[in-house]
């Protein structure tokens, strides 16, 4: 879920053989790790996966007792591309980048800073666009449907390679929320501070909802070839397109939409009686979806979804979600935005009150702001400073300068 | 930076919050309900290495409680204590709020139910001012611990220091300590639950227990 508009001459990822290579903004930084080789991933759905690929990123440095690691998850269509200034392949910075680097909230010149790409994704993390070995051919379909845990505990295999026994910090937005929130639940002893932003313990119906509409229109479209795509050589960009468009308008609010289009018209004088782009808010959302569609694979896209509904850390633990934090040790920072509708404050809200049920030390602050839900990767100076207040709190705490 | 061990807070502290800190034992878990701007979690961190939490109402408090690294949700006494498991706290403070909540015996309840001890604090109304005040004058008093008019006052539920000791009675809730307080937050020399403070003292503080 990012909130900027993607670049021009960007390519499938270069991992795919069955397409051809395209221009790129320099070298993949990113870093790549074989992991499940000696044990598979044991995955929710009762599938073994193993050996796959953890492409990720690292800023900063590890100090010598490797108690300065932050680690960040990334939301549905985001990467380990945290803090770069190119992204090698939109060519844009970071979708983190004002969070994340020397002197910001997360400061690169005192932690050490991890991302990695989500399993089922498709950058670079083995997903449904990679060849299955079984196979030759790639995965499409036949790739299992993954969870938020299995993204988690398939982190933790990378956080286990890199030899850190504790994250300083577990932080993220959207499905990152719920990734650090599996994080806490699922690794108590290995994460000192959580930091789930504009999230929630579980997927509302009216998300779910939204990402079935998402769905259904890619699967509609007939170059999805039934998931097949890759060996029929077509690309379901209209499909995948539309789901874009339609996901992009609940990551804002009805404010920001009326402040950046209003009702104005798109390079023309009056209405034209007809189908094109005349307003500026249908020509913003075709260029949201156009450009979505160069760097993002369709199958992953109705994985990740996938993942995203099944979310219900109560349901994991017996209906309680207090049951998921008991005997926590882990110090909470829960962010909400007010006009975010997508996951609305009192998504948090529960949150706090289930690890206010077990005493757990959280704090709670809903930034006020009319950006939606993708405020949190917008420039939200309240965001920052109460960011930069917990994270020196904690690792004041930790012992760390 | 802004940790709480340098916060803004910590070389000096309102007089009626240094009273209450000097109850509280070193290393205890406390939870301040209305904690303000962090002032008193951010004092008892630096001086008694408390594991301190807080809730506060309004967004700016919260904001700038959680700036200076204290661990402060946005929430109010009538929703949130409920949710805290029983003897969850060493010391749950409630300073000055009591007055301002919907339900001020459940909360009182909440209080020494998720505490060892409860500090709770408020403006007495039975405070001679106060009296001769709605007497002669006819109109809702103004004091200088009670500083809104009618029409813009947070404090929805007054009561006076004979009606709280009369509550925590019905509740069975023990009375340890009591102090009659002036404006400035000194202690008054009086017995602290008897007629005089009740007409001296223009606030209290209580520290209570659970019954057992």
């Amino acid at each position: 879920m990012w909130g900027h508009a993607n670049g021009k001459g960007a390519m499938e990822n270069h991992a795919t053989p069955l397409k051809p290579e395209r221009m790129t903004y320099g070298e993949d930084p990113a870093k790549r790790v074989e992991l499940g080789v000696t044990e598979k991933l044991r995955l929710d759905c009762g599938v073994s996966l193993g050996p796959f690929t953890m492409a990720y990123q690292t800023y900063g440095a590890l100090n010598a007792d490797k108690s300065n690691a932050i680690l960040i998850c990334h939301a549905l269509t985001g990467d380990h591309y945290v803090a770069d200034e190119i992204h090698p392949i939109t060519g844009k910075r970071g979708w983190w980048d004002l969070m994340v680097g020397p002197g910001k909230p997360i400061d690169t010149d005192r932690f050490f800073v991890i991302s990695s790409n989500v399993l089922g994704g498709c950058q670079g993390t083995t997903g449904p666009k990679d060849i299955d070995l079984a196979t030759g051919k790639p995965y499409g379909l036949s790739f299992p449907v993954i969870t938020i845990g299995d993204m988690v505990r398939a982190q933790k295999q990378l956080v286990d390679y890199l030899c850190i026994d504790k994250l300083f910090l577990v932080i993220g937005g959207s499905m990152g929320a719920m990734q650090v929130l599996e994080w806490a639940a699922r690794y108590p002893d290995d994460v000192f501070a959580a930091c789930p932003v504009a999230g929630a313990a579980r997927h509302s119906a009216q998300n779910i909802a939204f990402h079935e509409v998402g769905r259904q229109a890619i699967m509609a479209d007939p170059d999805w070839q039934a998931g097949d795509y890759l060996n029929h050589g077509t690309d379901p960009k209209r499909g995948l397109s539309v789901a874009r468009m339609a996901a992009h308008i609940t990551y804002l609010s009805e404010a920001a939409l009326h402040r950046k289009f209003g009702r104005r018209l798109q390079d023309r004088e009056g209405l034209t009686y007809g189908f094109d782009a005349d307003f500026q808010v249908e020509s913003y959302l075709r260029h949201q979806g156009s450009t979505f569609v160069d760097r993002f694979d369709a199958n992953s896209y109705l994985y990740i979804t996938r993942a995203m509904d099944y979310f219900d850390l109560a349901a994991e633990h017996g209906g309680n979600l207090s049951a998921a934090f008991d005997g926590a040790k882990t110090r909470f920072c829960v962010i909400s935005f007010s006009s975010d509708w997508l996951f609305p404050t009192p998504e948090s809200r529960a949150v706090v009150h289930a690890l206010n049920a077990v005493a757990a030390n959280v704090s709670f602050v809903e930034v006020e702001s009319d950006k939606g839900h993708d405020a949190f990767l917008l420039d939200e100076p309240e965001l920052f400073d109460v960011m930069t207040g917990f994270i020196n709190g904690s690792a004041a705490i930790r012992g760390l300068t | 930076m802004n940790d709480p061990q340098n916060g803004a807070h910590t070389s000096s502290i309102r007089v009626d919050l240094k009273l209450i800190a000097d109850m509280i034992e070193p290393g205890s878990r406390v939870l301040d309900v209305g904690c303000g701007d962090g002032e008193l979690l951010a004092y008892l961190a630096k001086t008694k290495q408390t594991d301190g939490r807080g809730v506060e109402l309004s967004m700016s408090g919260v904001s700038k409680s959680v700036r200076s690294g204290l661990s402060v949700i946005q929430g109010d006494a009538d929703t949130d204590l409920k949710d805290y498991p029983s003897g969850a706290f060493d010391y749950v403070v409630l300073s000055q709020t009591l007055q301002a909540t919907y339900r001020p015996r459940e909360v009182v309840e909440n209080l020494v139910r998720i505490s060892q001890r409860a500090i709770v604090s408020f403006p007495n109304f039975a405070y001679w001012r106060v009296r001769l005040g709605l007497l002669f004058i006819g109109k809702m008093p103004v004091t200088d611990t009670l500083v809104n008019t009618w029409y813009d006052t947070p404090n929805i539920h007054h009561c006076t220091v004979k009606d709280f000791v009369e509550t925590c009675r019905d509740s069975g809730i023990s009375i340890e300590r009591a102090i009659p307080l002036t404006r400035n937050g000194d202690a008054m020399a009086l017995a602290a639950t008897g007629r005089l403070a009740n007409l001296l003292a223009e606030q209290a503080l209580f520290v209570l227990r659970r019954p057992d």
